[in-house]
């Protein structure tokens, strides 16, 4: 059971580990690296609270090990604000619509909807309520969630 | 919730996989995706002494669409399959299932062929191949195997594969003239597994007569049940076809469990109903290509 040496790109900051095989991404980023943004629900894959960016496309970071992840690219949600701090598109969205409650869910659901809307950046009502599916909120506070990610498709198509 | 401890072996070729796999024998477990597994790690329900990870194999993460169907190479995403116009060129119901398994993030990450190696009777893509009559190719040290879908899949969770094998790609055989497919599945929240369903495919001749028509069923049996109504329908023209006789004899050749999510008896009453959708919308896909 020797562990292993990792590399990963995150938030564009090249980060090293040292870590057991069996090390779900998911704690790597918590423990072995302090990114505590990333968030932990129920570790099969259900609720996506632990959703991050690989290489820009949306996982699972609860059902990956961090040794799959050497050598790759990981954004979490402390890398979607700009460095100053400015929140991103999507985040003002969540805030501007009240588009979280306590907050557990977000993380994932920022990471998701960032991706889902570079690859479809006027989503329909379906395609956004299939986007998110995957997510769940634990305050069932859907409504404003959805209209966040509308609201995100406009500033992201207002900046352009 | 975190997975039993094992041995982490990442091989940088298919030899070098192939090589520790064997060592391993029934100690070692291919971790492609992961969505299965990973799952199953961390709840404890399976505990292999060698994770041999196949992420780093790029060269199985293929996708060839060509006119005898579709081979997609162990390392192939759902989504990638899923997103690819040539393939929904040549067999159509590969998307339209793809679409039903679990979430976008999920099949972001989860394979095709890991999913028919898991061989869940409860998902999409193991009725897909039983239905088509698919095939999936198993390596080991110096020799390969193919092995066709009606003795691929052995039970619940289990497959013609062998300690030491691995799957390196299946074949989707490619959607014939005048033919159709559907599939049409009921679960109880969005991306879950179906509690029931029913994928179809029917072939007409050059009249529009039926000289085929099969329904392979999920969620009905330790292995995805495959229906041939051939003999109900077969020589009508499709839409004079007799779809609700062909729907009552998959829900009279098929016998359900019941479990916490579903009764047997509203299983049962599910395929019936979904056979019958599954059945009309692929006469009518067939009827008008």
């Amino acid at each position: 059971m020797r562990d292993i040496a990792i590399t990963l790109t995150v938030n564009g900051i090249v980060r090293r580990a040292t870590v057991p095989g069996r090390r779900l991404l998911s704690d790597c980023l918590r423990h072995d690296l302090g990114l505590t943004g990333t968030h932990v629900g129920c570790e099969h894959g259900v609720c996506g609270c632990c959703t991050v960016l690989l290489d820009g496309q949306p996982v699972r970071s609860c059902l990956m090990f961090a040794a799959t992840a050497d050598g790759h690219e990981v954004t979490t949600v402390e890398g979607l604000a700009e460095p100053d701090g400015t929140l991103s598109p999507v985040q003002r969205a969540f805030a501007e619509c009240h588009g979280l409650q306590c907050g557990f869910c977000t993380p994932g659901f920022l990471c998701t909807v960032t991706a889902l809307l570079r690859d479809n950046p006027a989503p329909g009502e379906e395609e956004v309520v299939e986007g998110i599916s995957g997510n769940l909120c634990r305050c069932t506070g859907y409504q404003n969630i959805v209209r966040a990610v509308h609201r995100a498709a406009e500033i992201l198509a207002e900046e352009r | 919730m975190k997975p039993p401890p094992f041995d982490y072996h990442a091989p940088r070729s298919v030899g070098e996989a192939l090589e520790i796999l064997t060592e391993a024998g029934d100690e070692g477990k291919v971790l492609a995706g992961g969505q299965s597994l990973i799952p199953m790690l961390n709840m404890r329900l399976t505990h292999p002494r060698h994770v041999v990870d196949v992420n780093g194999l790029t060269e199985l993460a293929t996708v060839e669409a060509g006119p005898g169907g579709v081979l997609v190479g162990a390392l192939a995403r759902h989504a990638q399959v899923e997103r690819s116009e040539p393939v929904a060129a040549v067999q159509p119901l590969l998307r339209r299932a793809l679409g039903l398994v679990a979430h976008p993030v999920i099949r972001n990450r989860g394979t095709v062929v890991g999913s028919l190696v898991h061989a869940d009777p409860a998902a999409e893509l193991p009725a897909v191949l039983a239905l088509l009559g698919g095939s999936v190719r198993l390596a080991r040290p110096g020799s390969t195997r193919d092995v066709a879908a009606d003795v691929f899949f052995t039970g619940p969770l289990e497959s013609a594969l062998r300690p030491g094998e691995l799957a390196v790609s299946a074949l989707f055989p490619a959607l014939g003239p005048r033919s159709g497919t559907a599939f049409h599945e009921v679960a109880r929240r969005h991306g879950d597994y179906a509690i029931s369903g029913a994928a179809a495919l029917v072939v007409l001749d050059e009249d529009l007569r039926v000289v085929t028509a099969r329904v392979a069923c999920v969620s009905a049996g330790p292995v995805p049940v495959v229906v041939d109504v051939t003999g109900v329908c077969g020589g009508d023209r499709w839409e004079a076809a007799d779809w609700r006789g062909a729907a009552a004899a998959v829900w009279d050749e098929t016998e359900p469990e019941g479990d916490i999510h579903a009764s047997a008896d509203y299983r049962r009453h599910l395929l019936g109903v979904l056979a019958e959708r599954a059945l009309t919308e692929a006469a009518q896909e067939a009827g008008n290509r």
